[in-house]
């Protein structure tokens, strides 16, 4: 372990040379990567609010078929299908993503590890600058001839492969290129990741100091890394079967349009995982911090996750059982799918048993990582019903699946996304969110979120299938009850959507009327607390912190303060 | 930004970072094409007798040749890399133009060879053999073409001026990538017939 | 063993939708099995959460612990609990490999047959005829309409003639993918007379959600009823050679998928 010989001068230092930046330099082509993160959660939030716009559209539809959308109009087959899909689309690529991995990753990593900037500060900014590109495509796709894409987030081919059958020559292209252009902005971004967490860590700070949130980002990175490649290679051969006319898919000439879904769902199962690692990792620490207590072992949660990156490889069919692969592949597909919640379930029972013993402070930011726990545990339990072939016989495509996975990501893309940004805003911006307002936003957003997704099981499990324009159109779905209870569900998604106003108005005003935090306002261990609220450019000043202990040191016998920041020195023995 | 980035310098690990950047690059590139020579092998399991029809038309000599210019490349560049090493200037910009010289006859060599294929019939549309024949070697080459403009920049603007010799291995170990790529491809599409 | 079993699960799904299939049991009491050992868990679970939450919220006087989480004691908290979620899952496995054979792989001996394919936007259902033989003159064809006969052994033979469909009839239980240049084929058995949906259970395009259809199971007498007011008028000697010819050629290259 060699250290580099040199004379770390921190960034503060050369703040006198400085000529002073301009906006432009400063704000939009910076390299600095709370800059960066910055720009990432922004852009995240603003689609965000497109992704729920179109959900409300297509619920409105669901709930009153045919009638005229406020603020939309009368919604067209093909209009539906095209919000369904890119409400997908942009939930996963462009929300979830950016904001769990690129807009954390980038704020937190170099602060929480104790240096001044990631390592390659200019690639950081080329892959914010590509991340831009693809969101502008995909928004393009939008208003080209024959409008976005509408094949689903999945984009089967052949239907996904000729505009014959989509009828979107322009969108789907479109849709396919900003993917592409997405996962390669990611897997730029992944360099900094590593590299800096590996290599660029404060002086003292071992492996077993390095607090949850950071590992998670590096081994979600990573299993993106390894998973996404033949995604990538499909995704070319899918857009040449789309623009030039070959026939990788094409059944009539020599192609496989099955082999399509293998390339996808090899990539799209890890993918969850990708997402999920770093929510959890949010999770682990503002649940310690309000706790008051040590994360229940570390190293058991540390290892799970690692086990369960590289099992999620070998789960990928459990999409795939009734599409006609091998009826017999199933048998170890749903086998390894089922032994996937194991480690899983090691990493929330952790959470909970981090709960027990301690002194639970219900701060806003709390709340959403309790909500997490909780909503979480159901979209997990939820999966068995279908990894079990069996039952997933009936269950394939119908909302009981959606159910599940928004169960599993509404927890992970927003629930998580809030608690981080109620507790990392002071550090942001210097000051605090407002508590009541946080509070209403809380409640709002999860009975809002329940009243939506539970009817959808009962009406899943009652045979109601997805990615259909009008339920009226099938005598058995046509039902009053069923009716309903999709009305319900529409209507408890306007109540969701509609708390997210005071979130808006918390989140706006705050930055510039917020409560004034000072550098550590919830008194936590980690060193991005020890950095001025918020950090110049340079974080820590000329000197950069070194670590003596690990992130979750809260509550230790015999000591007055209930906490103890990583980078405090050690007292000397008494005599 | 002139100054420099404390986090840049550190290397807790050992390993120096561009060189962990540069690794994480190859594993990224190892996993698209890995899928894509996978996705290549099971198709031509499952068409055994039609796709080895057309496998027969590739042109093995300059798929032997086109490795044997790539070969010598990477020890070139090896050469490139020890010179760069002893912090010989003049050496290290040698050998990488060679290595370059040699990238730019596969390069040649691959284009004569594209296009007599076009003109005897065998186009990216012919069949899905010749799909993911170009495909591949498409693919490939556009890598050994940006692999040797970077091998330039390097050579011109930072082994010129004396600084960064890092930079020399790096993209060495890039160029290996591409070569070992080229390895499974060319028994793949030329020798297996 | 599955009819055994359902009569202590609470039948969750028959409560929403009748079980039109002889094997549709067999995935309602999958499915009450899993309700069961998958519900106590989470409840379990939950309520242990809830409970750590109200009892260890912040109070004065009362500090918080400092647990590690590495002692053997508290490792086994959590390993222990695993292993019984393991023995659960267990539990899971064994039923659903049954029901995946007996639906998915087994293939009993049919006493009719039908060919259903599938295109943007319809289904074409052929079905066999008075002589019960798929590809004769006397196949009635009809559109987004299936009609079969109660307590009779299907196999069914489903193509799609362009994208990825998916037949799926939820009072069977049954869901299969159609994909274009493959025949892939599969069972059912009506136990129950009736008219229900039958769904496309794939993004197929613009149309995807129009593209219901209706499955009429009617018993034996009324079977034979509609075969007869619906069954083609034969045409001259020569056609029937000919069509004979292509339909049996056609029986040839179809391969089970």
């Amino acid at each position: 372990m060699a250290e580099v010989v040199h004379v770390e001068v921190g960034h503060g230092e050369h703040h006198d040379d400085h000529h002073e930046l301009s906006f432009w330099s400063k704000y939009i082509f910076s390299t600095d990567h709370k800059i960066i993160g910055f720009q990432y959660m922004f852009t995240g939030m603003a689609m965000a609010l497109i992704g729920g716009y179109f959900a409300y559209v297509f619920r409105m539809q669901l709930a009153f078929p045919g009638s005229s959308i406020p603020f939309w109009g009368t919604l067209s087959p093909a209009a539906y299908n095209s919000l369904v899909t890119n409400h997908g689309t942009i939930m996963i690529f462009w929300v979830a993503m950016p904001v769990l991995i690129a807009a954390m990753g980038n704020f937190l990593i170099p602060l929480m590890i104790g240096c001044d900037d990631m390592v390659f500060p200019k690639i950081n900014r080329l892959s914010y600058q590509i991340f831009l590109l693809s969101a502008i495509v995909l928004l393009a796709s939008f208003f080209v001839p024959g409008g976005a894409f509408g094949g689903a987030w999945t984009s089967y081919a052949p239907l996904s492969a000729k505009a014959q059958y989509n009828s979107t020559p322009f969108g789907a292209p479109l849709w396919l290129i900003a993917v592409t252009l997405e996962i390669v902005a990611f897997l730029l971004g992944g360099i900094n990741f590593i590299t800096t967490t590996m290599n660029a860590r404060a002086k003292g700070m071992k492996i077993y100091d390095i607090p949850m949130i950071v590992w998670m980002i590096v081994i979600a990175s990573i299993l993106f890394m390894c998973s996404v490649g033949p995604l990538v290679a499909g995704a070319v051969m899918l857009l040449f079967d789309q623009t030039l006319g070959t026939a990788f898919f094409d059944a009539n000439a020599g192609g496989d349009p099955v082999l399509w879904q293998h390339l996808f769902w090899f990539f799209g199962h890890p993918e969850v995982y990708v997402v999920l690692l770093p929510a959890m990792g949010i999770v682990a620490e503002v649940t310690c911090t309000f706790a008051r207590k040590k994360l229940f072992s570390y190293k058991l949660i540390l290892y799970s996750s690692i086990g369960l990156g590289i099992l999620s490889f070998f789960v990928w069919a459990h999409h795939q059982f009734i599409s006609g692969v091998d009826p017999r592949a199933t048998y170890l597909f749903t086998t390894t799918t089922l032994l996937i919640s194991i480690p899983v379930a090691i990493m929330l029972f952790a959470f909970v048993a981090t709960l027990y013993g301690g002194s639970i402070r219900f701060t806003t930011a709390m709340l959403f990582a309790l909500a997490f726990t909780g909503e979480f545990l159901l979209g997990g339990v939820t999966g068995i019903w279908l990894g079990s072939s069996g039952t997933d016989i009936y269950l394939h495509d119908t909302y009981f699946v959606l159910a599940h996975f928004h169960y599993t990501f509404v927890p992970i893309a927003i629930i998580a996304t809030f608690a981080a940004i109620y507790y990392w805003f002071p550090k942001m911006f210097g000051r605090k969110m407002n508590e009541s307002w946080g509070k209403i936003h809380f409640w709002g957003t999860i009975i809002g979120f329940n009243g939506i997704f539970i009817p959808l099981f009962i009406l899943g499990a009652g045979g109601q299938h997805r990615r259909i324009y009008n339920f009226q159109n099938y005598p058995d779905l046509a039902g009053a009850d069923m009716q309903d209870m999709r009305v319900f569900a529409t209507m408890s998604l306007i109540v969701m959507l509609v708390s997210q106003i005071p979130f808006l108005i918390n989140f706006i005003v705050s930055i510039k009327r917020g409560e004034k935090a000072g550098k550590n306002p919830w008194k936590a261990n980690t060193l991005e607390w020890v950095a001025p609220s918020p950090p110049p450019h340079g974080n820590f000043g000329p000197v950069l912190p070194e670590v003596y202990r690990g992130p979750y040191e809260y509550s230790v016998d015999g000591r007055e303060k209930d906490y103890w920041p990583q980078n405090e020195k050690p007292e000397p023995e008494a005599s | 930004m002139a100054h420099q980035i404390v986090a840049t310098g550190r290397s807790r690990t050992g390993i120096p970072t561009g060189r962990l950047a540069v690794w994480w690059i190859i594993g990224s590139e190892i996993v698209i094409f890995g899928g894509l020579i996978a996705t290549y092998l099971l198709n031509r399991f499952n068409h055994g007798p039609s796709w080895s029809a057309e496998a027969a038309h590739t042109n093995t000599f300059i798929g032997a040749a086109n490795t044997f210019w790539l070969l010598t490349s990477s020890l070139f560049v090896v050469f490139a890399h020890a010179a760069s090493e002893r912090q010989d200037a003049k050496k290290t910009r040698m050998w990488i133009w060679l290595t370059i010289m040699l990238g730019g006859f596969f390069m040649g060599f691959k284009s004569y060879e594209y296009a007599t294929e076009i003109l005897h019939g065998y186009t990216i549309f012919t069949s899905n053999f010749w799909s993911f024949y170009y495909l591949a070697t498409g693919l490939h080459g556009f890598h050994v073409l940006c692999g040797m403009v970077i091998m330039a920049i390097i050579a011109e603007n930072d082994i010129k001026n004396e600084r960064n010799w890092h930079r020399v291995e790096n993209i060495g170990l890039y160029w290996h990538f591409v070569d070992i790529v080229w390895i499974f491809l060319f028994p793949l599409m030329y020798i297996a017939k | 063993m599955f009819e055994f079993l359902d009569k202590f699960m609470p039948g969750i799904l028959e409560s929403l939708l009748p079980r039109a299939s002889s094997y549709a049991v067999q995935i309602d009491v999958l499915f009450d099995v899993i309700t069961i050992l998958v519900g106590f868990w989470f409840f379990l679970v939950l309520g242990y959460f809830f409970y750590l939450i109200f009892r260890y919220r912040q109070r004065d006087g009362h500090k918080a612990e400092y647990i590690s989480g590495e002692t053997h004691k508290q490792k086994q908290a959590i390993e222990i609990p695993h292993y019984l979620i393991l023995v659960c899952d267990v539990a899971i496995i064994i039923p659903t490999f049954l029901v995946w054979f007996n639906i998915k792989i087994d293939v009993p001996p049919p006493d009719e047959e039908v060919r259903i394919v599938a295109q943007q936007w319809a289904w074409t259902f052929y079905h066999a005829g008075e002589d019960k033989v798929l590809g004769t003159e006397d196949d009635i064809v009809s559109v987004n309409e299936l009609h079969i006969k109660n307590n009779t052994q299907y196999s069914y033979h489903l193509e799609s003639k362009d994208v990825m469909h998916n037949f799926s009839v939820p009072v069977f239980r049954l869901k299969q993918d159609a994909i274009p240049g493959r025949v892939i084929s599969g069972h059912f058995k009506p136990i129950l007379e009736g008219e229900w949906d039958i769904q496309c259970a794939e993004m197929c395009g613009v149309a995807h959600g129009i593209m219901g259809a209706r499955i009429f199971i009617k018993s034996e007498a009324e079977h034979n009823a509609w075969l007869a007011a619906n069954t083609p008028i034969p045409s001259d000697a020569g056609t029937l050679a000919i069509v004979n010819q292509n339909r049996s050629q056609e029986k040839k290259d179809r391969k089970n998928g």
